[in-house]
């Protein structure tokens, strides 16, 4: 008998989505306690410290200050880390430890929406950390109304590229030590190197080329100008570059929790 | 705590035919065939390793098969086996309770996995609770909760769809007589209640107690299939003498008499019809020291068949 892949994904994947939920709000007090404070804590370093040393700087032609110039970098890179690190370590707890999936396999849902709903779930994620970041940065008038909300659909799409991407390593890594490599070779250089702390003409041309390769780059370009309120066509590239990552990386994502899990 | 009884149909609730299941070049489920009737209790039985949870893995479409048909509630799988997920409760092998969620919203959580309402998970949720006596532990956290009280949530959970199917792998392994004896009465009145049962396992007493029918599975292939009594009766006879200490003097009688029996080095295990003549016999030529008769049981069976050696 060949065995047909029942891997259509219906809506059911919302109820694992809902039961990240429900574990999330019975914490939620010391959930929304690191996306409050880590900004305030970048931006008294950066701000304060840094800021004196740097000045301004260059940015399409015009120099602005630096704090204007990392407050959507801080954004995006919280967009990244909220969403990779719920797939990864997160969901590796659930599917490795915690055997969450495999009770949830002997119910209707099958594996596809399991892993749907927690990929849904990173990138909700980055949107609860997207919203409580931005009433802090606000704050202190570094974001542009109303072009500023468009960080809320910009981090559902960061949530599902690095969820993805999160969820691909999960379906990799033998134990929970093994993601210190993704983080190390990946995350790390991501956080320094996409034009978050400094411009990428500061690089350079061949490592301006290879930044041009980290999705994390076109998250913060993407970024930086919902919170500048500075629209252009050049924008459209960064979009497509992520909606790409995103139709290669989330169906790999299925295809390789199926390839661990189904045996 | 109500069974709803399943819609009439005479087809069985399983149907298991030739089914096969190979890991690269091992075959952990070999052609095994079965079929288990509505309202019964079937046991799978077999050593460890022996394809058991394989096979209720494939039952659930945890596991592909490699090969052969199965068939759940009269359709066939993979086809309908969301259709048949529905309606089939499943409680695993390892104890798989959210641990992120205290003991009455595991419950609620996978009600909303089988779309039922809040209000029927939290009715349900609350039969359960009372019925497996957890009622007053609803919002303990899992991790705090004895081994008994993990399994019972376990089998509570595995209910929350009114099932009609219910498959238990190894239900009652690592638990303390006490939790053990507690498990069985409460499958007991479920089976009374006429939900349809597969269980697997390897205590002989849980079977010999739970299972209308079984088959003793080992290395992937079926030994025997029967009722227990059966089983015991056409495979061991009735009774068995137990023969420790004057081994060696007394084999050559049992070989004389022509009675089979099982040698274990220092002791003999002697099956036979009549144990309490074969006992005064022996007592009389040989002395009574060490001597035992008991009646022969489905663990006799499961020994005969697939023997004695370790099962690693």
């Amino acid at each position: 008998m060949r065995h047909r892949r029942s891997c259509r994904i219906s809506r059911r994947f919302i109820r694992v989505w809902q039961r990240n939920l429900t574990v999330y709000r019975r914490t939620w007090k010391v959930n929304f306690l690191p996306p409050l404070l880590e900004p305030l804590l970048y931006l008294l370093a950066f701000g304060v410290g840094l800021s004196a040393l740097v000045g301004s700087v260059p940015y399409r032609g015009e120099a602005v200050s630096y704090l204007v110039f990392i407050a959507p970098s801080l954004l995006a890179v919280n967009m990244m880390y909220n969403a990779f690190f719920e797939t990864s370590y997160s969901s590796f707890v659930r599917m490795y430890y915690q055997k969450t999936f495999d009770a949830m396999l002997a119910t209707p849902l099958n594996l596809e929406e399991i892993i749907t709903g927690e990929i849904a779930w990173a990138a909700t994620k980055a949107l609860i950390g997207t919203v409580l970041m931005l009433l802090v940065i606000s704050l202190f008038g570094l974001v542009r109304y109303p072009e500023g909300l468009l960080l809320l659909p910009l981090a559902l799409l960061g949530g599902v590229a690095f969820g993805s991407i999160g969820m691909v390593f999960t379906s990799i890594v033998p134990n929970i030590e093994t993601f210190n490599i993704p983080i190390f070779v990946f995350i790390t250089p991501m956080f320094l190197f996409s034009g978050t702390f400094f411009p990428l003409e500061n690089l350079p041309p061949w490592a301006g080329v290879l930044a041009q390769v980290l999705p994390l780059t076109h998250l913060v370009a993407l970024a930086r100008s919902c919170t500048m309120g500075d629209l252009h066509a050049g924008l459209l590239w960064n979009a497509a570059y992520l909606l790409a990552f995103c139709a290669i990386f989330f169906p790999l994502a299925l295809v390789r929790m199926r390839r661990r899990l189904i045996k | 705590m109500d069974i709803r009884p399943p819609p009439r149909s005479d087809r069985p609730v399983v149907e298991v035919r030739d089914l096969v299941k190979r890991f690269g070049a091992f075959t952990a489920v070999d052609g095994i065939s079965f079929s288990v009737r509505r309202g019964e209790c079937f046991g799978l039985l077999g050593p460890n390793g022996a394809g058991k949870t394989t096979t209720v893995r494939m039952l659930y479409g945890y596991a592909p098969p490699s090969g052969g048909c199965l068939n759940l509630f009269g359709e066939a799988l993979p086809e309908s086996l969301r259709a048949a997920k529905y309606r089939i409760g499943v409680c695993q092998q390892e104890d798989n309770l959210d641990p992120d969620l205290p003991v009455g919203e595991n419950l609620l959580v996978f009600g909303r996995y089988f779309d039922l309402s809040r209000s029927e998970s939290r009715k349900r949720a609350g039969e359960l609770l009372r019925f497996f006596g957890l009622e007053n532990r609803a919002s303990s956290g899992v991790r705090i909760l004895s081994g008994g009280m993990m399994r019972r949530l376990v089998l509570a959970r595995s209910l929350i769809n009114h099932p009609d199917l219910l498959i238990l792998d190894e239900p009652t392994t690592g638990l303390d007589p006490q939790s053990r004896h507690q498990v069985w009465q409460r499958l007991e009145e479920l089976k009374a209640k006429g939900l349809t049962i597969l269980l697997t396992s390897h205590y002989m007493e849980e079977a010999e107690r739970l299972c209308d029918r079984l088959i003793i599975i080992d290395d992937g292939r079926i030994l025997v299939e029967g009722a227990p009594r059966d089983l015991v009766r056409e495979h061991v006879g009735r009774e068995v003498v137990e023969i420790a200490g004057a081994a060696a003097q007394i084999r050559p009688e049992l070989e004389r008499r022509g009675l089979p029996f099982e040698d274990l080095g220092g002791r003999l295990i002697v099956y036979t019809e009549n144990g309490e003549e074969l006992l005064v016999h022996l007592a009389r030529d040989f002395g009574p020291q060490g001597l035992t008769l008991r009646r022969a049981g489905l663990e006799d069976v499961f020994l005969r068949l697939t023997g004695r050696e370790l099962r690693e």
